[in-house]
């Protein structure tokens, strides 16, 4: 199982990120009223973090199921661009490439950005080891939030800074395996102008936006950094 | 039980339209040969969605209250420079969320 191996060298960081906020999850489940079934039915069947944290006062407020749909597609509507870049890779894995498309989540997206298989390995295999460990780890967390979340004896407050320094390691990684710099530079730009015009609730989505359209105008300057075969 | 079926309701409208945004380039380009220009942004994308996952994340620190940013700019700042010098990614990530949550908690 040399493939499971990789696949769990490759998640670790993502295990204590999905451990604790799967763990904040499952409180605020039980808390508000619902039981341990619905805290694991959210993780296996949805696997959103922040969008399952903003359903339970949703759902405890009563929101109109149009109200749901409304805020699950603002919030997730960054998703549409993950695949992007999976679409042939993922075709070529049938069954487990369905299973693919639905559990990309940003920590499996970041994890797949910046894989480098080891010689040898059946890489289809590795990357769905890869999203299922992430799947398991989120169900693993939301469950023991919603049965002993409550009793733990630590205060594990700012682990979840785990992801975000695990998107920082990746960035530095592919900054190294890019020779152009300029999807780096735009990304920044753009993110930090729709920062300060839009508030940080709005800026996210007219950021990738606005992204998609830059690097698409910038095509030619890339390309002719990167080599077209590899871009 | 209504309360039952919200319950049950809410879950699955919140999953299909995950799935469905999720699915999105794979119902649209699927089928066909990849055009060119997906091609492109499927390489030219990454790093720029990276980038903007790390701002995202960040949003919420507040620059004008007390503690103004110092645990998380000293955390990634050590994240950066270990992970440059040292390139050892579980180092990294471990060295910069102890350094945050010693900080959250001391400042």
């Amino acid at each position: 199982m040399q493939e499971l191996r990789f696949a769990l060298k490759s998640t670790i960081p993502i295990f204590f990120t999905y451990l604790f906020i799967g763990i904040a999850f499952g409180i605020l489940t039980v808390d508000a009223g619902y039981g341990v079934l619905l805290s694991v039915a959210s993780a296996f069947f949805i696997f959103a973090g922040s969008m399952q944290l903003v359903m339970i006062p949703m759902m405890t407020s009563g929101a109109s199921l149009a109200t749901l749909a409304l805020m699950t597609f603002f919030i997730n509507a960054r998703h549409i661009f993950y695949g992007i870049s999976f679409v042939e890779r993922f075709r070529k894995m049938g069954w487990r490439g369905v299973y693919m498309i639905l559990t990309l989540t940003d920590e499996t997206y970041s994890v797949l950005c910046s894989i480098q298989y080891e010689p040898g390995l059946d890489e289809n295999r590795a990357t769905f080891y890869i999203a299922l460990l992430n799947h398991l780890y989120w169900i693993f967390g939301c469950l023991v939030g919603a049965c002993v979340g409550r009793l733990l004896p630590f205060d594990m407050t700012g682990i979840d800074f785990s992801a975000t320094a695990f998107f920082l390691v990746v960035v530095i990684n592919q900054w190294r395996q890019y020779r152009t710099k300029l999807p780096f530079l735009t990304a920044a730009t753009c993110a930090l102008g729709y920062y300060l015009l839009l508030g940080k609730d709005y800026f996210l989505i007219p950021t990738l936006l606005t992204c998609l359209l830059a690097l698409l105008a910038l095509r030619k300057p890339i390309e002719a950094k990167e080599g077209r075969e590899n871009a | 039980m209504p309360e039952t079926l919200y319950s049950i309701a809410a879950i699955a409208v919140v999953a299909l339209v995950t799935w469905s945004l999720r699915a999105t380039p794979f119902i649209l380009f699927g089928s066909r040969p990849l055009p060119d220009l997906m091609r492109y942004l499927g390489k030219a994308l990454p790093p720029a969605i990276m980038t903007v996952l790390v701002i995202y994340c960040l949003r919420n620190v507040s620059f004008a209250h007390f503690p103004f940013g110092i645990p998380e700019i000293a955390a990634c700042t050590l994240v950066a420079l270990l992970h440059i010098v040292k390139k050892n990614m579980y180092l990294s990530i471990i060295a910069g969320t102890v350094c945050y949550m010693v900080l959250v908690r001391v400042l």
